[in-house]
């Protein structure tokens, strides 16, 4: 008999439609991962089997847990479940823990609340967790709190929390994508071993198929709402059945295929760049100590090459891309394009400013709210000393827009009336509007779900095609790195530890940890048998 | 898109205020420089729709004057604090981390620790007692309120991927402040001036009962209260009646500030789209 | 910890510092001559000479400023230009009318406002919470001088229950000491707790979104259980910088508020002061409030450290 079982749930919150008629079982000691785009109602169908819904929200089916039916039960029988027979793993473990509160203590909070044990037992159950999900009490004592800790020591607090009662069940919404991939490896295979050494179910949602093919035995794919395939991870990738499951596997594994850069000529020379910030003191009169961000940092991107970064939250690269963008100055070495300092006479120099553009990450916080369309790509002509005016101004705005396939007349909208794939457009129209020489790319396909960043990936190839493109695309996603870029670099505390070659680096890299990367990174199985290939 | 019934309500109330107060400007029912000793503490007639005070007074037509004061007082006020504190917070917000920026905090830290009616304490003790001394002080004390106000959100803002592409851009920081945080921080302006405004009513309704605010024969909420507090017990409506006005003036503008913050709130606008 | 309360505690000395310039400044604007002012229009010069001298106000401003606060530092406020009397001696019969009055007031203030706001917070949308949210919009909006006139009217005018003003002094008892004052701390709380209600509230409501709440359930408790042990705490960081404020509107509040009472506090002393252009002792007692204020603060910071966890470990 299965664990639990999903029998045809629908839900919808007010009058809107979030799930159709889904269904699906998790056995004992068994690993389910329901995986799909945004809006395909993954982490709703998680939130419903925890009773933890939103107010308004009204469900028909059943959701069993060993036959007793969840939706039937009552808040306060519900709350006797949570915790005790289900426990919850979220995604962000930066806010997901209680700032005021000791490690300890919330984690002993799961096992007073069910148990009639007294504060010490509860304790010492708590300290043994810990110890379980590898926080040692030397470094980790009970009386830690969590902002003393990095995002993936509270994920095991969090996991801790979610286990010490050893519920039958464990659900995992997103639990490492906040994370960093070293990190993720880490928390995925704790999550495995705690799966098979308690016969707990694990049901996981993520929307990173990679992952899922590293852990699932068995996989949900979830579209709109509705389950449209479910089997066994080895079965499912052999015969997809599908076409939106074999779209989606298309797109992750997303290709593109870039022009030849022409030959070697410096644009961007990055020399013995050296950023460090002054910390807090320690002790009363102590010193300030400093903080290098980016050590001795020295590379050159060159005339229509294709330059990747890579690197690890805190490694440095954002410091670097400040400088490199003139936003912030450097304590030593110089960055020079096309032979001139972006930093001159302590302010960013700005015929050099002229010739960069930037996209970024966040494709909702990068724009104006209260600009429209047409404002919002000029920004750039700021720059000129002569900005088109008129007519001209009309026929750049055009042919911007049309350049990143927009049409002309999405000009006078507002950015609210764009989809997350369509902004990322845009900004990349504002940054291709005054034909700067040179563009980065700072995380930009990032917050994409996998169909729209193959889209944007297509189009950075086409528009690689029609015109010489220079760019440094930073990343944490090697799979993205791996086919939009001719040379890549990894940065590590601060460092850059290796460069070369894109290819080259990824199937044979030199330094221990740009292979502790690579090896960290899940795969999916095609790219494992070309990796194992090559 | 339904407009929230507190602003509804609260906009009928203000402009009801605000109309008595430009209406008294050319017709009140009584002149209220005129005595009339034989018909005074009158209780609400229809002659008299409020009473009448001490002095034969019309109240409906002294708390029509009191309403002038009152309002040109605190929107004074507001000006002041509005006027300063929001260029400074700006250019706080923009040289963060500056020596500058900690010296605008700093004062604004030092402002806090004077409540206003000690601002007025001392002005009147220098000066003498004036509504232009309200004014200043409440203004005064309306500045930090503004200047913290504006640099919260507006560094929220700086860190935003927009400012940075403005940056990008070659955009000055005076530039980006004028262009692009202050229309996106005017929403949260509106609402807090809104609630300065209420608070400045408050605040000259105490100053002028104890004195320090507007001098006879200028009409005044508070001063109406100080003059009817020995009649409390004989004709309590000359007591209650202006009170009564400063609550529900109040209560108008408070209740206009939270529609206006449910109306202009992104956020909330998209949850009931 | 340490490190956190020496900087705050630096903080709390320079405040006072430029606090104190800022007051002398501008008393010394004034135009004038106290000495002269005192002694009428007929006064012979070497008469007011004589006085400047035994006033200290024959030597330069910056002699005078650093006299003034040497002198606070050892509790010497100087003579009174008026009675002649020690100012020190003046401010301390009021101070123990007026801070007892502001202390009583935030604590009826904390204790209507946190129930209240608490409640309200748990009950959001329904009922209760529209009922107390309709109550402190009244509370709000309710001038408490006004509302310490209506309540003299109803409870000691018409009900007799209390004097309708004065102060019997403490050496009558405490009981007798808080029943005089019970009218006016209530005058003053009810407003302050409509606002305090209304931020604990809301702080709660934006507590509740946090993610931590949502792990806190998914252990097991109960919304009732999540409120108590995980919002409240969190909820009081911004409460408390409210806290801190309301303290100063309650001591100048009280200044009001004695007014209808009749109370002989720190208000009387310095509105007397006024009318008789005694500057030293309006000089004095600004810089008495506004010690008073900025010491509220200090332990206003000192307190967050507690709460929050946070700030023990970071400057």
């Amino acid at each position: 008999m299965s664990l639990l079982s999903i029998q045809d749930l629908t839900l919808s919150i007010g009058t809107y439609p979030i799930l159709h008629d889904v269904s699906l079982t998790v056995a004992p000691g068994e690993i389910v991962a329901i995986t799909g785009e945004s809006g395909s109602g993954k982490s709703m169908t998680a939130f419903a089997t925890m009773g933890l819904l939103p107010a308004r929200a009204t469900t028909t089916g059943r959701i069993l847990l060993e036959g007793t039916d969840l939706l039937a039960l009552s808040e306060a029988e519900m709350c006797k479940v949570r915790g005790r027979q289900i426990g919850m793993v979220f995604q962000e473990p930066m806010t997901a823990l209680n700032p005021v509160q000791t490690i300890g203590a919330q984690v002993a909070e799961t096992i007073r609340i069910h148990e009639g044990v007294s504060k010490d037992d509860a304790l010492a159950q708590a300290r043994a967790m810990l110890n379980r999900v590898g926080l040692p009490e030397d470094r980790f004592p009970l009386g830690r709190y969590p902002h003393e800790l990095s995002g993936g020591q509270r994920q095991r607090v969090v996991i801790a929390m979610a286990i010490a009662l050893r519920p039958k069940l464990l659900i995992a919404d997103e639990p490492t994508t906040a994370l960093d991939v070293t990190t993720q490896a880490h928390i995925l295979d704790l999550l495995k071993d705690l799966t098979q050494e308690f016969g707990m179910g694990l049901l996981m949602i993520t929307h990173d198929l990679a992952v899922v093919a590293d852990m699932a035995d068995r996989i949900v794919v979830m579209q709109h709402g509705r389950v449209v395939e479910t089997g066994k991870t080895a079965d499912l990738f052999r015969a997809m059945q599908h076409p939106y499951t074999k779209a989606l596997f298309a797109a992750s594994a997303h290709k593109v295929t870039l022009p030849v850069a022409p030959p070697p000529q410096a644009l961007l020379e990055v020399k013995n760049v050296v950023r460090s910030y002054r910390q807090p003191r320690k002790g009363v009169f102590g010193p300030r100590p400093e903080m290098q961000a980016v050590r001795n940092v020295s590379f050159t991107l060159n005339r229509g090459e294709r330059l990747g970064l890579v690197g690890e939250s805190g490694c440095g690269k954002s410091t670097l891309t400040r400088a490199i963008l003139g936003l912030e100055p450097v304590q030593s070495g110089s960055i020079t394009l096309g032979g001139a300092p972006v930093w001159t006479d302590s302010r960013a120099n700005l015929d050099v400013r002229r010739q960069m553009q930037v996209v970024f990450q966040d494709p909702y916080g990068s724009f104006n709210p209260r600009h429209r369309v047409r404002r919002l790509i000029t920004e750039p002509f700021h720059l000129l000393s002569d900005p088109p005016t008129g007519e001209a101004r009309t026929q750049k705005i055009a042919q911007a827009l049309t350049d990143v396939g927009l049409t002309p007349a999405d000009a006078d909208k507002y950015i609210h009336e764009f989809s997350g794939g369509q902004r990322q457009r845009i900004a990349i129209a504002r940054a291709l509007i005054n034909d700067p020489a040179l563009i980065v790319f700072d995380e930009a396909v990032s917050a994409l779900d996998v169909s729209v960043r193959a889209q944007v990936l297509d189009l950075l190839a086409e528009l690689c095609r029609k015109r010489p493109l220079s760019y440094l695309f930073i990343s944490h996603d090697l799979s993205v790195v791996r086919t939009i870029t001719d040379r890549v670099m990894v940065m590590q505390a601060g460092e850059i530890v290796e460069q070369g070659p894109t290819e080259q680096v990824f199937s044979d890299p030199q330094h221990p940890y740009t292979r502790t990367l690579l090896a960290a990174a899940p795969q999916l199985p095609d790219m494992k048998k070309n990796a194992d290939a090559s | 898109m339904t407009l929230p019934r507190s602003l509804i309500l609260g906009t009928f109330l203000s402009v009801l205020f605000l109309g008595a107060a430009l209406l008294s400007f050319v017709w009140t029912p009584y002149d209220i420089q005129t005595l009339s000793i034989p018909s005074r503490l009158q209780t609400p007639s229809l002659t008299h729709w409020l009473g009448t005070d001490q002095l034969g007074r019309d109240i409906l037509s002294m708390i029509m004057m009191g309403a002038r004061t009152s309002i040109a007082v605190a929107l004074l006020a507001v000006g002041i604090g509005m006027g300063l504190g929001v260029p400074l917070g700006l250019l706080a917000a923009a040289r963060r981390g500056s020596l500058l920026d900690e010296l605008i905090m700093r004062g604004n830290d030092l402002i806090f620790a004077f409540p206003s009616l000690v601002i007025a304490i001392l002005i009147t003790a220098v000066f003498g007692a004036s509504a232009m001394n309200a004014i200043v002080a409440i203004g005064i004390f309306n500045i930090p309120v503004f200047a913290r106000l504006t640099r919260g959100a507006a560094l929220s803002l700086w860190s935003r991927d927009f400012i940075l592409a403005a940056r990008v851009s070659g955009k000055s920081a005076t530039r980006i402040s004028v262009e692009h945080i202050l229309p996106n921080i005017a929403n949260l302006m509106i609402v807090q001036g809104t609630i300065q405004f209420s608070l400045g009513i408050l605040a000259e309704a105490a100053l002028s009962y104890i004195g320090l605010g507007a001098q006879p024969p200028t009409a005044s909420w508070g001063r109406m209260l100080a003059d009817a507090q020995t009649l409390a017990s004989i004709a309590p409506h000359v007591a209650l009646m202006p009170g009564l006005a400063i609550v529900f003036m109040v209560l108008g503008l408070n209740l206009m500030g939270d529609g206006l913050r449910d109306l202009l709130d992104p956020r909330l606008q998209v949850a009931r789209t | 910890m340490i490190r956190y309360t020496i900087g705050r505690l630096t903080s709390l000395c320079l405040s006072l510092l430029v606090a104190s310039m800022v007051i002398f400044a501008v008393v010394e604007v004034v135009p004038g001559d106290p000495a002269a002012y005192m002694l009428g229009v007929n006064a012979r010069p070497d008469t007011v000479a004589a006085l400047r001298t035994e006033l200290g106000l024959d030597v330069s401003k910056p002699e005078r400023y650093l006299a003034w606060t040497t002198g606070m530092l050892s509790g010497d406020f100087g003579q009174s230009y008026t009675y002649r009397t020690p100012v020190s001696q003046m401010i301390l019969d009021r101070v123990w009318v007026s801070v007892p009055l502001a202390l009583f007031a935030l604590t009826l203030t904390i204790l209507i406002a946190f129930p209240a706001g608490i409640y309200a917070a748990s009950r959001r949308g329904r009922a209760g919470d529209m009922t107390v949210m309709g109550a402190t919009q009244f509370g709000v909006a309710v001038p408490n001088f006004w509302f310490a006139m209506i309540l003299v009217l109803i409870f000691a005018i018409k009900l007799r229950w209390f004097s309708a003003g004065g102060f019997p002094g403490w050496e009558n008892g405490l009981f007798t000491g808080l029943k005089a004052l019970l009218l006016p701390a209530i005058a003053l709380a009810l407003p302050q707790a409509a606002i305090l209600a209304r931020v604990m509230r809301s702080s709660l409501l934006d507590m509740l979104n946090e993610d931590f709440i949502r792990t806190a359930r998914a252990k097991g408790l109960n919304r009732r259980q999540a409120l108590w042990r995980h919002a409240v705490r969190n909820a009081l960081i911004p409460v408390l910088t409210i806290i801190g404020l309301q303290f100063s509107f309650l001591l100048a509040g009280g200044i009001v508020i004695e007014q209808v009472f009749f109370l002989p506090g720190l208000g009387r002393l310095i509105f007397q002061a006024i009318s008789s252009r005694d500057l030293i002792v309006v000089e004095s007692v600004v810089m008495l409030l506004v010690f008073l204020v900025i010491v509220v603060n200090f332990a206003v910071d000192l307190a967050y450290a507690l709460v929050d966890p946070r700030l023990r470990t970071r400057s």
